[in-house]
């Protein structure tokens, strides 16, 4: 079976994610409009430039709308019972966790790209250089983050891994130099936001706004990268090692 | 000759510290209805997870059309069909999207999932309902979409866990007559099923397992003859009453008939007349038989069943 083959399949998997659970309830919730309130109540009260705000809101958007879809789907279908038929079909665990990130991916590609066209708005001269490889790939480091999130426990419960996988995001947000910058944050606080691949993206974005970070941009670009090799990488072991439990 | 689709050699299989299927070998011939019998918790779904690749055995060997089912476990799958017992199709998709879904999984290409998602959906009366939501589907329904997407990219082999399972007669009756449809165009079907009529029905042979282990293997009919030693004479008496231990052999009540299963029919008609004319009572009907695959089955796993 070729790669280009289950490629190809982990498509389909694309299109019946999309299907059934763009839409549902608490991805709506989460992916969509707690992203934005979080937003104005950051916003409120605060007189920020242009550029700092639309960082903030690419950045929460980004990271609330790709990592809404990615946690649930597996509890989901162990749920509903259409797990096992799908993994009983000619395809890899890894197949249909590929297909599942990129699922999430998408929707947070969908959603981005169109608060992206904030910039014209806010009159941000937007370097697209940087913050379209910028996006894609902070994209895919938190859909890759989502098949980490939804491997362990082995739960048919959705609510529980979004109980868990929130108290991740919220933990990430608040240390990723998005409410405060980084060069502002104590030496603890900097190093504590160092293991947080959202921070990388924040100061990735800095750079395609206003072409200075705190860390240099090719840092930020390889902590995404490897993040979301690991992720993807220990999120499917984990899955494998699990999978049994998942049927007893 | 007999072609063996499926061999599997001493499986055992644990979870944590429980055996579920303890060491058992069996295979099964190219063409042919495969019954796996057992009662609930005897190691039935384990064993067609093992055989599906969606579990691994902690010991022994699965080999799918002659291939190592750890080493081929995708190339198998392309030539079979799964209906797993507790699988669902999705409830969100249309009976149409259900099966497009399965046909790209299988690699298939678009004007064949068409066309032979039409085909399955006439088959299976289930046409009218193509762009419905499965949400809205009766369990028969669901069921027969189930072996419809099962069967969507023509397997060569099929493995149903429980494929009548609580259905109506309708559907139960139907989804016989696909299953023996598609035997004659030379498919392989595994089935594991706790009913014996339908075993009986459909399987070239069976194997019965009972605590993870197998305890007989054979065509329906050979089962049978286990039996054969013994004999059922049923009966009923009106009033009806009845006194244990007038009889030898194993004795069941079942309403208003007594069931004896017995070797010695002659001597144990006697004991039931003498025991009516003794208590005054009408012999209603009295009736002797030769022991069926369910009366095999329960002397074999009844009485140990928890």
């Amino acid at each position: 079976m070729s790669k280009l083959s289950q490629f190809s399949r982990s498509l389909a998997i694309v299109k019946k994610d999309m299907l059934i659970f763009y839409l549902k309830g608490p991805v709506v919730i989460m992916g969509l409009l707690f992203p934005f309130f979080l937003f104005g109540a950051f916003l409120i009260g605060r007189d920020l430039s242009h550029a700092y705000l639309f960082v903030a809101l690419i950045a929460m958007t980004a990271f609330f709308t790709s990592t809404a879809v990615g946690p649930t789907i597996i509890p989901w279908e162990a749920r509903s019972k259409t797990f096992e038929r799908l993994i009983s079909s000619p395809i890899s665990i890894t197949t249909v966790l590929f297909g599942d990130m990129q699922a999430s991916f998408y929707f947070g590609l969908i959603i981005t790209s169109f608060i992206s066209l904030t910039a014209i708005f806010l009159g941000i001269a937007l370097n697209l250089l940087i913050f379209i490889p910028v996006v894609i790939l902070a994209l895919l480091t938190f859909s890759a983050m989502t098949i980490l999130m939804s491997s362990y426990p082995p739960t048919d419960v959705p609510a529980d891994v979004m109980m868990l996988s929130s108290l991740v995001k919220f933990t990430l947000l608040f240390i990723s130099g998005i409410f405060v910058p980084l060069e502002k944050l104590p030496w603890y606080a900097r190093a504590v936001s160092a293991i947080s691949p959202l921070t990388y993206m924040v100061d990735a974005l800095r750079y395609s706004v206003s072409m200075h970070g705190y860390f240099p941009l090719w840092l930020d670009l390889i902590a995404m990268l490897l993040f979301s090799l690991i992720f993807f990488f220990f999120g499917v072991v984990i899955h494998k090692r699990v999978l049994e439990k998942r049927f007893t | 000759m007999n072609i063996e689709i499926i061999k599997a050699e001493h499986l055992t299989k644990y979870y944590g510290d429980f055996l579920a299927v303890n060491d058992i070998s069996f295979s099964v011939h190219k063409g042919e209805i495969f019954g796996f019998l057992g009662p609930n918790g005897a190691g039935k779904t384990t064993t067609i997870r093992m055989l599906t690749g969606i579990l691994n055995p902690n010991s022994g060997r699965i080999e799918v059309f002659g291939m190592d089912m750890k080493k081929h476990k995708i190339e198998i799958r392309e030539r079979t069909g799964i209906v797993p017992e507790m699988a669902n199709p999705y409830i969100d998709l249309s009976a149409m999207r259900n099966l497009r879904l399965m046909g790209r999984l299988y690699g298939m290409k678009g004007r064949e999932i068409e066309e032979r998602s039409v085909e399955l959906l006439k088959l299976f009366n289930l046409y009218e309902k193509k762009d419905t939501k499965v949400r809205g589907f009766s369990k028969g329904m669901k069921q027969r979409l189930s072996l419809a997407m099962a069967m969507l990219p023509d397997p060569e082999l099929l493995f149903l866990d429980e494929p009548t399972s609580g259905l109506d007669v309708m559907s139960a009756r139907l989804i016989k007559k696909i299953i023996r449809e598609e035997q004659k165009r030379g498919k392989t079907i595994f089935m594991n099923t706790h009913n014996m009529q339908d075993a009986n029905e459909l399987c070239n042979r069976v194997a019965i397992i009972n605590h993870g282990k197998l305890i007989a293997i054979d065509t329906p009919e050979k089962i049978k003859e286990i039996g054969a030693k013994s004999n059922v004479i049923e009966f009923s008496l009106s009033p009806f009453k009845f006194k244990e231990g007038i009889v030898d052999g194993r004795v069941e009540i079942l309403g208003d008939k007594v069931k004896v299963y017995t070797a010695k029919v002659d001597e144990t008609i006697k004991k039931i007349v003498n025991y009516a004319e003794r208590e005054n009572l009408k012999i209603v009907s009295l009736n002797v038989e030769k022991p069926s695959l369910e009366d095999v089955f329960m002397a074999l796993v009844g009485e140990k069943n928890e």
